[in-house]
């Protein structure tokens, strides 16, 4: 296991910037998910630690190694690919097998361990099959076979579960989590899935436009979004980001929007700040922190009904505040409420993110 | 059936014509099925009688005969060899490496190799061989085919190469396999069916064909079976119809044992680009 390092790495197609002065550090040991939509330069970055890419200018280190320029072979890396890139013409033990070929294993040595790799998968009983004559998870439990066989630096998924159904998708899931904590390896995950992200990681790099926008814990993203992007990215369904209009007023904030209803906030500097440059600002609340309540209440938003979508244990309650813009909210309600409703969501100040007209986020009291 | 009578009598009429021109088809087919088992097969098509394999003997009795089926043999795999080791190789390059302009040098080789294999390009060829000091050679012969097909045959194998995801070989190279130990033991073996059809295709071609080793070769020693047939004329220019007869089926079963082999081991698979 292995730490791995970016120095200001750059990669350019053209004119195109795919990652743009990328620096961060993984930690051996660490379970880092690179997330982000997709072009933003997440799997590039992949590539780059894998030596399928060679970055413009910049370092990748590897376990404090230089490895910018070197060859994949030589990396000691391994790696999981996205449609799993199982040899067509090998069977099970070949394909998985076929790492340890390539360091001059015996055979028998080789298809021993690639046995017991593939029995701790559960595909021990299919060695003799083609890629071809199995089920799309025991696919991509021989493509992570191939990739567990050996011991590498560090382990690299390039969207793994993402060709899974989703019933098997959260087994999968969760078997990886059990997998890495267990093993301790280092692992670099790329994902446009922010729920997958959120389940593996132990940081989240989210990436947008070829930079990293938010490089923390999974926990600190979702409290704490230092975007709008990283806001309305993390989260099902992400956080409303409401556009409203502050202002100071007896030493309070006080925020105006179509359908608002809110006390005044405390002021501090940084809010000051912020104001002083614009006063549009971002209000953002997470679905979850949003219930029911009376028209008029103080810390409300209210809007006609737009959709309420009952998904057993809870529902979706969309309310649809003109132009597109909607706030929904994640309750538990039986209630019967009727398209075109008027219907208010109120919320606790505790639990109002404010961004600036940047769509940088204004630190809370305390943070 | 309640075909009403005018469209009845169409049908008929239609069913008539279709088998008139099958048999048009058909008929120099049965002859060439009859006419070597004939000992006084004639132009016209007759049935054997009594069946014979006189025809047989008389041209396994000709040395010249035989030694052409032999020539033919060895330009047609050298030929092969040659085009489909190359081909592969330059496919894969032009595929998975970026070199400029390489789209526009696929097709400007397209373009000429109709020209380089055929008969507008003969008297040049001639000369070419002739300075490199190699006429009457099979290198001649094999070097000319090779330069003809190999245009095409990379069109062929870019294509089917470009529809192969290129994550094999890089799995392979991540899980430590060098370029060359990615290339034989990951994309060689997917690209096989691509290479058989390349290879299928220029045996062919190289076997069916006349004017190439006409021109280039001297000696008898070398002409290739399809120069051969020609000597089963007379002097005055008639056929020995038995003799041709029987040697052009002995000359045409290769290629259906090799047209055989290849859809029982590899089914035959065309990938977007030229069937020839």
């Amino acid at each position: 296991m292995a730490s791995v390092e970016f120095k200001s790495v750059t990669k350019s197609f053209g004119d195109f910037k795919a990652v743009s002065e990328v620096n961060f550090n993984i930690g051996d040991g660490e379970f880092v998910c690179l997330l982000g939509p997709s072009g933003c330069g997440k799997t590039t970055s992949l590539r780059m630690m894998a030596g399928l890419e060679t970055p413009t200018s910049g370092q990748i280190l590897i376990g404090g190694d230089e490895v910018t320029h070197l060859h994949p072979k030589d990396r000691n890396i391994a790696m999981v690919f996205q449609d799993y890139a199982l040899y067509p013409h090998m069977n099970l033990a070949d394909n998985i097998a076929y790492p340890l070929k390539v360091r001059g294993e015996a055979v028998a040595n080789r298809h021993g361990r690639a046995r017991e790799v593939a029995d701790v998968l559960k595909i021990g009983h299919l060695m003799d099959r083609l890629p071809s004559q199995i089920s799309g998870g025991q696919q991509q439990r021989t493509s992570l076979a191939r990739a567990l066989v050996y011991p590498a630096k560090v382990y690299l998924f390039d969207e793994p579960l993402s060709n899974l159904d989703a019933k098997l998708r959260l087994e999968a899931r969760g078997f990886l989590n059990h997998l890495q904590r267990d093993m301790g390896m280092t692992a670099v995950y790329v994902t446009h899935d922010q729920a997958e992200a959120m389940a593996l990681a132990t940081r989240i790099a989210v990436m947008d436009q070829g930079k990293i926008v938010q490089y923390a814990s999974p926990i600190e993203i979702y409290r704490r979004p230092a975007t709008t992007f990283v806001a309305n990215f993390v989260g099902n369904p992400p956080m409303n980001l409401v556009e409203v209009d502050g202002t100071q007023a007896g030493g309070q904030l006080v925020l105006k929007g179509e359908g608002l209803a809110m006390a005044g906030l405390p002021m501090t500097d940084a809010i000051g700040n912020a104001l002083a440059s614009s006063s549009k600002l971002t209000l953002g609340v997470r679905p979850e922190h949003l219930s029911l309540t009376a028209a008029g209440a103080t810390n409300s938003i209210s809007a006609p009904l737009f959709a309420n979508e009952n998904m057993g244990p809870e529902s979706l309650v969309t309310i649809d505040r003109g132009e597109g813009a909607r706030v929904t909210a994640r309750i538990f309600t039986d209630d019967h409420l009727h398209v075109s409703d008027q219907v208010s969501l109120s919320f606790s100040a505790e639990h109002v993110h404010l961004f600036d007209a940047m769509g940088k986020r204004i630190p809370a009291v305390g943070e | 059936m309640n075909l009403t009578i005018p469209a009845f009598f169409g049908r008929i009429a239609f069913s008539a014509l279709a088998a008139l021109i099958g048999a048009v088809f058909a008929l120099p087919l049965l002859w060439f099925l009859f006419a070597p088992f004939n000992a006084q097969a004639q132009m016209g098509l007759a049935v054997p009688d009594p069946w014979t394999l006189s025809n047989f003997v008389t041209v396994f009795g000709n040395s010249y005969a035989v030694q052409a089926l032999w020539n033919s043999f060895i330009q047609a795999t050298g030929g092969v060899i040659l085009v489909g080791a190359a081909a592969t190789l330059a496919a894969y390059a032009l595929s998975r490496s970026s070199v400029p302009g390489k789209g526009a040098v696929t097709y400007v080789l397209l373009l000429f190799s109709s020209v380089v294999s055929g008969s507008a390009a003969m008297v040049p060829i001639f000369l070419i061989i002739s300075a490199a000091g190699i006429m009457d050679t099979h290198v001649a012969v094999i070097l000319t085919f090779a330069g003809g097909l190999l245009p095409t045959a990379m069109f062929i194998l870019r294509d089917f190469i470009d529809s192969i995801p290129k994550s094999y070989e890089e799995s392979a190279m991540v899980a430590g396999a060098s370029p060359v130990q990615a290339f034989f033991d990951v994309a060689l073996p997917v690209i096989r069916p691509g290479i058989v059809v390349v290879v299928v295709w220029s045996f062919v071609n190289i076997w069916g064909s006349f004017l190439i080793p006409f021109v280039l070769l001297r000696s008898s020693d070398n002409m290739p079976a399809s120069v051969a047939i020609y000597s089963f004329y007379s002097e005055a220019g008639t056929p020995i119809v038995t003799l041709l007869a029987a040697y052009s089926l002995i000359y045409s079963l290769p290629v259906v044992a090799l047209y055989l082999f290849v859809s029982w081991k590899f089914g035959f698979r065309f990938f977007g680009g030229i069937k020839a």
